[in-house]
């Protein structure tokens, strides 16, 4: 019996053993690959939307273009980036360095660049389009390169800046968003599974008033300025004239210049950009509809893009291109006369919307009259001529 | 009634003919002109397709693209230099008989896709943003007018022109990142004589030309980036690395369009192939932008220097204009170039100084002509022989009148010219009081065509064929009223008024000098773009100004004050009126005092009446 119990020890020791080491394996796997995985998303999506007209508004274009300028150094690329611009400041009249936008006076910092793609501009941004390229209620002929075309797997930015109030933000001096239609859009995008994770950043007086509404799940929200505050703008240049840019938004870029697209800084690092102390308006975020800790979540996350490769050894095969014989065109072709004078002189007009002949009608007429003075009598007709 | 059918049956016969007329012409198509040449067209058709061939060929497998680059430089009288890129990509591929292609090789993908799904013969977009003055800098090589141009001649299997033009226009609106899908037919005429294709083709039936005109949009780098994406080297090399958009905006004009045409593959011109140009015009004023000396470089204007040719092309030249400059006096280039050529370009035969990048030996590891000591220029400049102006005469918000002033500077010829003008429909045109004068007599046009718009559907579509006589202003003279517009259809900004889009002037200008009219001889790009068909006289095309009119705009709070007011009448008035009229009033007792309540109690209790 002693033998057996020592047979029986040495089972569990091994036992043991192994599950130790499974565990253990479990666990290593999952710190190098578990936080590859952890997010769940395969693809970014930013939508950046400036919505004011007008000169004097050069710093809602600036913090547009700035957030832009960082989201697509992180790695997003243009055709994944919808940027609607309300009006244009680089190539306006009164802007003294054409095709330059700046964000730091003394002309710093150039946010508008060499490689910009505006998708949405002047007259188009309106709050029906921006609602459409949300949901993807688009008309079939839009090109790709306006449309949302995100799936339940993507990450998606949305950015918003302008002139706003107590539960709206106005859309080129004209029309208005309200929180209502914004949260009810992101309920549609919900049930379409057009998002994974979503993160909101608003720029505008009272801009927390935006995210109240909001209802749906996985979203994550920042204002900023609080329900009976303005946001401020930063500092004028002198020499452009106008106020760069929001504070709000200028301590923003100043946080993610300093992203890699390979760094690690988390969501709670991004709620303590500009205090009150800097902004001089209380930054607001809203995270009770977010799923995951805010801690875990990077700020690549959103800002920068998944790029999965995979290299592959396979080959392929391409067919060799169709020979044909050369066949020869009966007819000889010339270039056109620009202006045939005398061909155009003898042209007959075209296009004529159809009228009756002229004899027809007067042919009706009398045969109407004939008829009347037939039924009635002869008589009447000696009257009438 | 029955007797009168018996009697005269042969009348009754004539109106029974009448009414089944009726009702048949009240079958067909709205436009029975249009239907009646439809069946004209089919009818050839048929005809000449041989009923022993199969199915269209593939395409042949030779597939050699190419591409060519230059850049032309000249110093204008006023001061200005005027640069001008173009690249052109020719690819052999013929579209005209259905042909699908899937490889690419110079040619743009995007483009190449477009044509063939969209079956587009010739496309011609321009981007322009300033206006080109023709009195002080000559006319352009390729002209343009302010704002964005699109026309495209369709191929003649298309069947619904309007639903692939509005498609089109909406593709391409993404590809230049520009707002063309605000082209819809509120701004799409169909000329019916101008506009003639520039690539070869036998057919001109103007059902398939689309003309639109959006004066009001801007270019900036969001359509220069795309622009140069469409070239084969990318901006990285040859003659695009010179295009950095600070420099290039910074200037008093800036054009860039892309022109698409079929053209002859050789002298026989029984195949052709596709050809895409792509044009930069750009007018610095050296002034404003900072050079106080007159001496120019290709350094100052671009902030780039050249260092090699695009390893894609066949061909990569500069050519530098120093026809002023025959003895040497006016400029001197450095480094000396010292091939020379001559071409004849809108009439005027110019000498080149020709710089080779292909040709690295010659200049070294950079390129960057300048010029030491300019004087300003003592030779006249030639004359641009036709010229235009436009302007809106009148006052107040309600009326107004459109006067167009043509400009003949020859001393003794005249030529004729085609006017096309496309006015919105919010401006209502009296075509009754249109004149046209010249000399200060009416110049009779031999050739109107006039399509009067719908409300909301189309503009007013004007061509005419006038001649104008040597040495004369013309003037074209129409009134217009203002329509009010609903409130909806503004824009954001109303007060900024509403542009009206230029007038294309179209004319063939006799010229002293003959140009050359072979289609395959080598030319240098700048001078081969308009066909020529005859030595005499070359085609050039003039746009006048945009008009900038100001409609009667309403105050845009109104609705909001309405509410107010409305609603306060309602309450105040009305209601204070109902409550006066339906409430019935009773008189109430007040309440009595503690010692009354517990006096009235206690005689409760003692069965007596209360107080």
């Amino acid at each position: 019996c002693s033998a057996r119990s020592f047979r029986f020890t040495t089972f569990l020791a091994s036992l043991t053993q192994t599950l130790t080491l499974v565990v253990h394996f479990c666990l290593v796997f999952q710190d190098s690959a578990g936080q590859f995985f952890s997010s769940g998303h395969t693809n970014n999506w930013a939508v950046l939307v400036c919505t004011s007209r007008f000169w004097f508004n050069y710093r809602h274009v600036a913090n547009t273009l700035s957030v832009y300028r960082s989201v697509k150094r992180l790695g997003i690329p243009d055709s994944h980036i919808v940027l609607m611009l309300a009006d244009d400041m680089a190539c306006n009249h009164r802007n003294p360095k054409p095709a330059t936008v700046f964000s730091h006076k003394n002309m710093e910092l150039n946010v508008y660049g060499d490689d910009v793609e505006v998708d949405y501009r002047g007259y188009e941004v309106t709050v029906e389009n921006f609602l459409r390229v949300l949901t993807g209620r688009l008309p079939p002929s839009t090109p790709r390169s306006k449309r949302l075309l995100s799936d339940d797997r993507s990450n998606i930015l949305i950015y918003l800046t302008g002139h706003g109030g107590n539960g709206f933000l106005k859309f080129q001096d004209s029309e208005e968003i309200s929180n209502v239609e914004l949260a009810d859009a992101f309920e549609q995008m919900w049930q379409k599974r057009r998002y994974n994770e979503l993160l909101f950043i608003i720029d505008t007086c009272q801009g927390a008033s935006m995210y109240e509404r909001f209802y749906s799940p996985n979203l994550m929200a920042l204002a900023s300025s609080q329900v009976g505050e303005d946001s401020l703008s930063h500092q004028p240049d002198l020499a452009i004239g106008v106020h760069l840019m929001d504070r709000y938004t200028f301590y923003l870029l100043e946080f993610l210049e300093d992203i890699h697209p390979a760094s690690k800084t988390n969501m709670n690092d991004l709620f303590k950009v500009c205090p009150k102390s800097q902004c001089v308006s209380t930054p607001g975020h809203r995270t009770d509809l977010f799923l995951r800790d805010p801690g875990s979540v990077l700020i690549t996350d959103f800002f920068g893009s998944v790029r999965k490769i995979e290299i592959t050894m396979e080959t392929i095969n391409l067919t060799d291109p169709i020979n044909s014989g050369n066949d020869v065109q009966t007819e000889n072709n010339t270039y056109v006369d620009q202006l045939p004078v005398s061909e155009i002189i003898h042209q007959k007009p075209k296009q004529r919307d159809w009228h009756p002949p002229d004899g027809f009608i007067l042919g009706l007429w009398t045969l109407i009259l004939l008829v009347f003075f037939k039924t009635y009598g002869v008589k009447h007709l000696k009257h009438v001529f | 009634m029955a007797s009168y059918w018996n009697r005269n049956p042969i009348r009754v016969f004539v109106f029974l003919i009448l009414t089944v007329f009726v009702v048949v012409r009240s079958n067909i198509p709205s436009t029975p002109g249009e239907g009646a040449e439809e069946r004209r067209w089919e009818a050839s058709q048929v005809g000449d397709v041989d009923p022993g061939m199969s199915v269209a060929p593939p395409h042949p497998h030779t597939n050699t693209d190419s591409f060519q680059e230059e850049l032309v430089v000249r110093p204008l009288h006023s001061g200005d230099i005027y640069a001008s890129f173009q690249f052109r990509t020719v690819w052999e591929a013929d579209f005209s008989r259905g042909n699908k292609v899937s490889h690419y090789q110079l040619f743009p993908k995007s483009l190449g896709q477009v044509i063939s799904k969209f079956s587009v013969r010739e496309l011609h977009i321009s981007f322009t943003q300033g206006y080109w003055r023709t009195m002080q800098w000559g006319q352009p090589f390729l002209p343009s007018p302010p704002g964005a141009e699109l026309w495209v001649w369709f191929q003649d299997s298309v069947t619904d022109v309007d639903g692939t033009w509005k498609e089109l226009t909406n593709v391409l609106s993404g590809i230049f990142c520009a707002s063309l899908n605000f082209i819809d037919s509120t701004n799409t005429v169909q000329p019916s004589a101008a506009f003639k294709p520039l690539g070869v083709g036998n057919v001109t039936d103007h059902r398939f030309l689309r003309y639109a005109t959006l004066p009001r949009e801007i270019v900036c780098t969001e359509n220069l980036t795309p622009w140069k994406k469409l070239l084969p080297c990318g901006s990285k090399a040859g003659l695009a690395v010179l295009l950095k958009s600070e420099k290039l905006f910074h200037s008093s004009f800036h054009s860039q369009a892309v022109h698409i045409r079929p053209i002859c593959q050789d002298q026989r011109c029984k195949s052709t192939s596709l050809e895409l140009r792509q044009t930069l015009n750009a007018v610095f004023d050296l002034h404003t932008s900072g050079q106080a000396k007159r001496e120019w470089s290709l350094f100052k204007m671009f902030s780039r220097t050249l260092t090699e040719a695009c390893p894609l092309a066949s061909s990569s030249k500069i050519y530098i204009d120093i026809t002023d400059n025959s003895q040497g006096e006016q400029f001197e280039l450095s480094p000396a170039s010292s091939l020379l050529s001559q071409a004849v370009v809108l009439g005027d035969r110019r000498t080149f100084s020709v710089y080779d990048l292909t040709d690295q030996a010659t200049f070294g590891s950079t390129l960057s002509p300048f010029d030491k000591k300019w004087q300003y220029p003592i030779g006249d400049m030639l004359r641009p022989l036709l010229h235009a102006e436009r302007y809106v005469a009148g006052y107040g918000l309600q009326t107004g009148e459109i006067h167009t002033v043509m400009y003949n500077h020859h001393p003794y010829r005249s030529f004729p010219v085609l006017l096309l003008d496309s006015v919105p429909w919010y401006l209502r045109l009296y075509i009754h009081t249109l004149t046209v004068t010249s000399k200060g007599k009416e110049n009779k046009p031999s050739y109107i065509h006039y399509q009067p718009s719908k409300d909301r559907l189309r503009p007013h579509l004007l061509e005419m064929l006038v001649q104008l006589p040597p040495n004369s202003a013309t003037e074209v003279t129409v009134e217009f009223e203002r329509a009010l517009l609903k409130w909806t259809e503004y824009t954001p900004d109303p007060n900024h008024g509403f542009y009206v889009g230029s007038s294309v002037i179209s004319s063939l200008v006799p010229s002293t000098v003959a140009t050359n009219t072979s289609i395959t001889q080598e030319q240098p790009l700048f001078s081969s773009f308009f066909p020529c068909k005859e030595e005499l006289s070359y085609f050039v095309r003039v746009y006048t100004e945009p008009l900038l009119v100001n409609l009667p705009t309403p105050d845009f709070s109104m609705p909001y004050n309405v509410i107010c007011l409305t609603c306060t009448v309602v309450a105040v008035g009305y209601g204070s009126l109902y409550n006066l009229l339906t409430r019935s009033f009773q008189i109430e007792e007040p309440s009595p005092g503690l010692a009354k309540r517990i006096a009235n109690v206690i005689r409760r209790m003692r069965g007596v009446p209360p107080l």
